[in-house]
């Protein structure tokens, strides 16, 4: 049992940390199921949806719904809120000033929100277009998979809050490390996710 | 052993690389889309491979999955996950697609 053994997915915390790292493993293990088991539920979702794809009834189609500029946006600020929580994580990991954790968090929430608001925006558009989850098959499946996505980021948004506020109350103890962890490994996972929403439902709608 | 410094530039600099990679892959996916070359089944193709490399580019860099001994239990989650998934979503689209087909 050396401290630079590799325990969990995710940053490791290591020698900086050798107590906690102790711990981290199986708390960090167990989560990582969970995800395991969330990207079961996506993957489900996503069969559905390609299923239901010619499903349109004469309604709005893919093509006529999704535009690339949106999709493109929404992809560039998760994908640059994964590396900013990457960050956070360095901060916490090598005991970094604490607002630079705090920081790095905050700038990956607004982020966040940033993404939830452009996809509300694009869902809003559908609506007006009479794109609406009960109009065909098609719809009611991309309403279930993509705000799905959505409702994990925003309640992944909401622990952010939540982790900002415990950093604050609590100091770096070892529950709060394990729990930024834990976040880590949710928002990373949330980014994979994305990558296949915008790869098979977005951009292959797109394709002429 | 090297520095307690060197640990965190290493870090910094492996979660920039995943970054910078993801943001090459992402380009390459909108690109192949927006300015079309190909017949729409090649594109599709590259778009679902690119994709493909992009998580395990994720798993990578910003997950930190790698082949080493000790992490292999997260790894073989990943894979039996990964088998999980392609039996569910390839059946279910074989099958309803048979379906749907015998249906016309």
């Amino acid at each position: 049992m050396s401290a630079g053994e590799i325990k969990h997915t995710g940053l490791n915390l290591g020698s900086t940390d050798e107590l906690t790292h102790e711990q981290a493993g199986s708390a960090v293990f167990g989560f990582w199921v969970f995800l395991m088991s969330d990207a079961l539920l996506f993957a489900l979702f996503f069969a559905t949806y390609g299923v239901m794809l010619t499903a349109t009834v004469g309604g709005p189609t893919p093509a006529s719904e999704y535009k690339i500029l949106p999709a493109f946006l929404e992809t560039l600020a998760l994908l640059t809120s994964s590396f900013t929580f990457g960050m956070a994580s360095v901060a916490m990991k090598h005991g970094a000033p604490r607002r630079q954790l705090i920081g790095w968090l905050a700038v990956t929430l607004v982020l966040g929100a940033a993404f939830l608001g452009m996809e509300l925006h694009d869902f809003a558009t559908m609506f007006g277009d009479g794109a609406y989850p009960t109009r065909s098959g098609y719809l009611s499946s991309f309403f279930a998979l993509v705000p799905l996505h959505g409702l994990h980021v925003f309640f992944g948004s909401i622990w952010i809050i939540v982790m900002m506020v415990q950093v604050m109350t609590f100091g770096l103890d070892a529950r709060v490390k394990i729990n930024i962890l834990r976040l880590g490994l949710f928002w990373h996972f949330l980014d994979i996710v994305w990558i296949a929403i915008f790869s098979a439902v977005y951009l292959q709608g797109l394709i002429r | 052993m090297s520095g307690p410094d060197d640990g965190k530039r290493d870090e910094i600099r492996s979660y920039a690389i995943g970054y910078g990679l993801a943001l090459v892959l992402t380009g390459a996916a909108f690109a192949t889309v927006h300015w079309p070359s190909f017949i729409s089944t090649t594109t599709l193709a590259i778009v679902l491979g690119l994709a493909l490399v992009q998580m395990v580019v994720h798993f990578r860099f910003f997950l930190h999955i790698s082949l080493q001994k000790s992490a292999r239990d997260d790894l073989q989650l990943i894979l039996f996950s990964t088998v999980i998934v392609i039996l569910m979503v390839s059946g279910t689209l074989i099958i309803l697609f048979n379906l749907r087909a015998r249906m016309m």
